[in-house]
């Protein structure tokens, strides 16, 4: 035994002397993960919130987080002497005179935003491969939770340097509360300390951004993470792996060094990015004022379906009884939302509901062996994404010579129109994608050489595909419809029969499929060719 | 159907490649040599952090291709950063990839449920420790515990009532009051029509009396714009038309929409624009909404001329200016 050998058996030795902890250490250090690309997606999300930490932390030493009104007398001269609030001098005091101090500025942006893409991504991962069912709907919610919380965290902290786009978008938010009704002009008081913008505001929404919702994020990915763990990764079907094993490698020594590494990684392209890659560039808006504006405003990209939707919205106010509700401002700023996102949390309740499987799933589905599923979410986002072009469509229009009319008339009849559309072909897709896997399984692959037969006719030679590759691409479960009872042996309407024919029709909706390949099949044809 | 034909079947686990590494100690010891060298990469690009940050002056600028001028000192740190930390991640993947172990392992699932004795006993716990407590036999004990735990929720939203004032009619008013000169805003000079020509557009605020401040609050609320069009233009009953001046008419600045400053005026067609949501308005047809989200005019306000001549306000605001709010009776 070397000495270092020694060194570090006495260490460990010392602290599982007051821990017990070699033995969930022996057992944890050898835990298999599956490997798949697509699994780092949600590793991006968490070493960006780390770097959000470490370079927020950075900010916080110099950013001064009040509405006080001064003037000016700093390094940037284009602004001397302008009345600003502390909290813009201070950006531009960050900016202009700390050293690393833009550089930081542009990092803690670019990580945000690598934060909520890594988010959704790695929700749509989840989504299309279904790897929210049973046992996982504890993570689904917790990762719903994280992105709503995620934007409201995103727009307080771009809002924070009290800049004239960021200030805008208070005064968006402010409107959205205003507009509540019964307690919408209160709580805009009590938020603001007063008369909109007054100068409560910022330092309030500084606590919220660099304590409140970051401690909760901590919390939540702690459990998120844990979960992870102790279910066991998902993974996808193979040969080898079943519902019962878990396929891949070690966390000690591969897994460290690979998500170790990937950490570095993430953060060399975000500072790589804060580097080269000018964002938020708050001294070209100067400070907020009420009274004035700029062209094109617009917010960062997860507020943009928001701001694309509010947009769209037609011009309808009730008056009635002496009182206004704008349905021009609830209707796309809070209960459209309020709804995507219940019906996002409740998505894999209704689904085993709908489908009646109560099982738990390991193995992931492939997007196209589940049609509906998928076809559900490219309509989503489908909706999403129009959404989203709205909230650009000044940008969009001057860039490429539309009228804004034309851009906001195809939003609003695009919302309803090209979900179901996208719902349709996104189906249609599907089954051609499980006949084309028939195909591959039954007749091999095309190999593009051409054999003349004796009688002249020209055939394309097809070389089966490996075992390997016919599992994987037959290993999915092809799950018959419900059947659930409308009418008893009677012939009387059975209770509930209205929502078993409910369940009845989605969960033939689900069901439909391209037979897939069998041995069988294989072999009968096997004996033709 | 598909249950009597037989399934294709899961051939296990294909067996194990392995790389040039594990089997040519020539290859390993390349790897090896490249992983070196990413990581000496990577403390190269902390020298060049360090050196930026000590010798490059804050204030010099470089011209790089594609990116335009850029600040070398904060270029040079991000750059050193970037290289210091992504070349220590790719040594470390690289390592892993090529020279740590990549059989893959095979580890069994453990089923979730406890077993049907555990989860009987369960349940048995917390109805033993239920009944013990005796909450079903004393219902006194409940009511009066939910009473105290409901009215102890009160406390946080009663301390949080001194966030603000209440809203009393601060939504419905403004600072304008008859007689008010409009001001330009910057400068606080007073406007005469004539300083206006046909076309122009001024941002005005009402004039403030010595020794008083203006903050953002009155800004946010107080903002007018003034547009003058040759009178024959507008399209207005009579008593908006007697609300303008030579031409002059005002509106708020604050859109009815979501508060924006609606500041984008076109000239030929004679519209605001509001640049958040869209909101057009019709400055002949008093600021009627043509197109966009919002669902009401622009409050115009009645001007006139005091005795030297200055573009004054007649009346205050008749309606609340700006989003609309529940107290808002029109």
């Amino acid at each position: 035994m070397t000495a270092r050998e020694r060194i570090a058996g006495n260490v460990a030795g010392y602290v599982d002397d007051r821990t017990g902890a070699a033995k969930w250490m022996k057992k944890n250090l050898t835990k298999v993960f599956p490997d798949h690309w697509s699994f780092l997606l949600g590793e991006i999300c968490l070493y960006s919130f780390v770097i959000l930490l470490l370079s927020g932390t950075f900010l916080t030493f110099w950013f001064d987080p009040s509405q006080r009104e001064i003037i000016y007398d700093g390094g940037y001269q284009p602004l001397s002497g302008l009345k600003m609030s502390a909290a813009y001098a201070s950006t531009l005091h960050i900016s202009f005179e700390v050293r690393g101090g833009l550089l930081m500025r542009q990092i803690h942006h670019w990580a945000a935003l690598i934060f909520m893409v890594g988010i959704v991504v790695h929700l749509m991962r989840v989504y299309f491969t279904g790897a929210f069912r049973k046992p996982r709907e504890f993570n689904w919610i917790i990762g719903v939770g994280l992105l709503t919380l995620g934007i409201v965290e995103g727009f307080l902290g771009y809002s924070l340097p009290d800049d004239l786009l960021s200030g805008t978008g208070i005064r968006i938010a402010e409107a959205i509360i205003q507009a509540l009704p019964l307690v919408g002009s209160y709580i805009a008081f009590f938020a603001f300390g007063g008369t909109f913008p007054g100068e409560a505001f910022i330092p309030r929404i500084y606590t919220v951004h660099v304590l409140l919702l970051p401690g909760i994020f901590l919390a939540l990915i702690t459990v998120h993470l844990m979960l992870v763990w102790y279910q066991k990764h998902t993974q996808f079907p193979g040969p080898g792996r079943t519902e019962k094993n878990v396929v891949g490698y070690p966390l000690m020594p591969v897994y460290m060094a690979k998500a170790g590494g990937f950490f570095f990684i993430v953060f060399g392209v975000t500072a790589f990015l804060g580097a080269v890659a000018s964002i938020n560039p708050i001294w070209l808006y100067g400070p907020y004022t009420p009274g004035q504006i700029s062209a094109g405003s617009q917010p960062d990209w997860y507020m943009g379906w928001l701001d694309g939707l509010v947009r769209m919205s037609p011009p309808l106010e009730t008056h009635a009884f002496g009182h206004t509700i704008s349905w021009n401002i609830l209707l796309p700023g809070l209960i459209l939302p309020g709804i995507m996102f219940t019906g996002l949390a409740l998505y894999p309740f209704i689904e085993s509901w709908a489908t009646g499987d109560k099982r738990e799933h390991h193995l992931l589905d492939r997007p196209r062996n589940t049609p509906n599923r998928t076809a559900i979410g490219v309509m989503a986002l489908t909706f999403t994404m129009v959404s989203l072009l709205n909230g650009g469509n000044d940008i969009i229009a001057t860039t490429f010579h539309l009228t804004i009319n034309q851009m906001m008339w195809f939003s609003r009849i695009g919302i309803l129109v090209l979900p179901p559309i996208a719902f349709v072909i996104t189906k249609r897709l599907c089954l051609s994608l499980q006949r084309a896997d028939r195909d591959l399984v039954l007749h091999g692959r095309e190999t593009g050489r051409l054999m003349r037969m004796p009688n002249g006719e020209f055939t394309e030679i097809h070389e089966p595909i490996s075992a390997e590759k016919a599992w994987t691409l037959t290993s999915h479960e092809q799950i018959a419809p419900l059947e659930l009872p409308e009418m008893d042996a009677a012939g009387v309407r059975h209770p509930g029969a209205l929502k078993n024919k409910l369940r009845n029709r989605i969960s033939r909706a689900a069901a439909v499929a391209v037979p897939k390949a069998t041995q069988t099949e294989r072999r009968e044809l096997e004996g033709h060719h | 159907m598909s249950s009597e034909l037989e399934p294709i079947k899961n051939p296990g686990l294909p067996a194990h490649v392995h790389r040039s590494t594990d089997t040519d100690p020539k290859a390993a010891a390349r790897a090896e040599r490249q992983v070196a060298i990413l990581f000496a990469l990577s403390a190269l690009g902390t020298l060049l952090l360090i050196y930026s940050y000590i010798f490059i002056k804050s204030d010099t600028f470089i011209f790089i291709p594609v990116l335009g001028s850029n600040n070398a000192q904060q270029l040079g740190l991000g750059l050193g950063m970037a290289i210091a930390l992504f070349c220590i991640g790719a040594g470390a993947i690289h390592w892993a990839k090529t020279l740590m172990p990549d059989e893959e392992v095979i580890a069994q699932r453990h089923e979730f449920r406890s077993d049907d004795e555990d989860r009987a006993q369960f349940v048995k716990t917390v109805k033993d420790g239920a009944a013990a407590a005796g909450l079903g036999r004393r219902p006194l004990i409940k009511r009066s515990l939910g009473v105290a735990l409901g009215l102890s929720g009160l406390t946080p939203l009663l301390l949080l009532r001194d966030l603000g004032p209440l809203p009393k009619d601060n939504l419905q008013k403004t600072s304008w009051k008859p007689g008010m000169r409009l001001v330009t805003d910057p400068g606080d000079r007073p406007i005469r029509p004539e300083d206006l020509e046909v076309g122009a557009v001024a941002q005005t605020l009402p004039e403030l009396a010595v020794g008083e401040e203006r903050t953002l609050n009155n800004i946010g609320k107080d903002a007018v714009l003034l547009i003058r069009l040759r009178p024959e233009e507008f399209n207005l009953t009579a008593e908006r038309l007697s609300w303008t001046h030579e031409g002059i008419i005002a509106f708020s600045k604050i859109c009815s929409h979501m508060g924006c400053a609606v500041a984008l005026y076109e000239q030929q067609t004679k519209h605001l624009l509001c640049p958040c949501h869209q909101s057009t308005f019709d400055v002949t047809r008093a600021a009627k909404v043509i197109f966009g989200p919002a669902a009401r005019p622009l409050p115009q306000l009645n001007i006139t001329v005091d005795s030297e001549g200055y573009l004054v306000a007649r009346t205050p605001f008749t309606e609340p200016i700006g989003p609309s709010f529940w107290e808002r009776s029109s």
